[in-house]
């Protein structure tokens, strides 16, 4: 074999030992070892970041102690967003791959995609109405997540009235890569308008857009939390998922069997 | 006692509905993992014992 052609070979190699990981029966196994350690850092990680939010910080100058807000609406709206991302990868990867684990595993993200745009929905009408003197306006952010919440919905149902597996898989997938431009616009919106009512970006990667330290900090601790809340609700919704396909694989065996 | 004063209807009815939502999530995804492991389990019983009769 020429040397171009190993080193191919070689570099192809390094890559493949990430699908393996799409087996169900090796994520199956995977995720059973590491889920109890999982459920235990969210338990600890969620309920350290909510605690010291509520109890432990500061009334704003300009918020009052409505800031206390932030530790439930900011780590939500993130995780809102993430979710669909995490949805439009594990589609993407169907889409090219046709690895059943990663089409499950977006089927398994949307409904906790769909909470936690709910809760940041809900939680900034609560918030908006004392800051702005409304619940709702038709600002860019707002509308944007509005919009990202009609899809999470669109999307479930989609999963929801099509019976063949592969072709929901298909269909969902390009709907959440179309999905995806409301993702960024929710994320950006911020950034790219100055007009509407919603404040800038409460964290960023440059310091000085940040909220103050005694914020930020607990802040940081909930989203973490939150983050691995998402995962551990990930993993077991796939394993749920994995097990009904396989559940509805042997049915049909039966049926053949039987006919 | 922690001081919420006039904000405290949106502090707690932003808590409130946060930890509703994510505790009914918790106990739905709780009851359909069981129910899926539960028809699984059935089923590969189902299936073994199919095997062992042949």
């Amino acid at each position: 074999m020429s040397a171009p052609n190993q080193r191919t070979r070689q570099a192809r190699d390094k890559i493949n030992w990430i699908w393996e990981w799409a087996n169900p029966v090796k994520f199956m196994w995977f995720s059973g070892l590491v889920l109890p350690w999982l459920i235990g850092a969210t338990v600890l990680v969620m309920g350290a970041g909510l605690v010291w939010g509520f109890f432990f910080t500061p009334e704003a100058v300009n918020f009052g102690s409505s800031v206390k807000i932030i530790y439930v609406h900011v780590p939500s709206a993130f995780m809102a967003i993430s979710a669909w991302f995490m949805m439009v990868v594990a589609s993407v990867i169907w889409l090219i791959r046709r690895h059943h684990v990663s089409a499950l595993a977006a089927k398994a993200a949307a409904p906790v995609g769909t909470v936690f745009t709910l809760i940041a929905l809900v939680t900034g009408a609560l918030w908006g109405q004392p800051m702005w003197g409304t619940w709702w306006a038709w600002d860019p952010r707002l509308t944007s997540f509005l919009i990202l919440f009609l899809f999470y919905l669109g999307y479930m149902a989609l999963w929801a009235a099509i019976e063949n597996p592969d072709t929901a898989a298909d269909l969902t997938a390009v709907l959440a890569v179309v999905g995806s431009v409301f993702a960024i616009l929710s994320r950006y919106a911020v950034n790219f308008w100055n007009q509407g009512l919603h404040q800038g970006a409460s964290l960023s990667l440059d310091a000085e857009e940040n909220v103050a330290d005694v914020y930020w900090l607990p802040l940081v601790v909930a989203m973490g939390g939150f983050m691995l809340f998402f995962v551990t609700m990930i993993f077991i919704r796939t394993r749920a998922e994995i097990r009904l396909r396989r559940v509805h694989a042997l049915e049909l065996r039966e049926r053949m069997a039987d006919a | 006692m922690l001081e919420l004063g006039k904000y405290s209807g949106a502090i707690l009815g932003s808590w409130g509905i946060t930890l509703g939502l994510l505790g009914f999530l918790v106990v739905l995804t709780w009851v359909q993992a069981r129910s899926a492991k539960r028809k699984h389990d059935e089923i590969e019983a189902r299936r073994k014992a199919g095997e062992g009769t042949k």
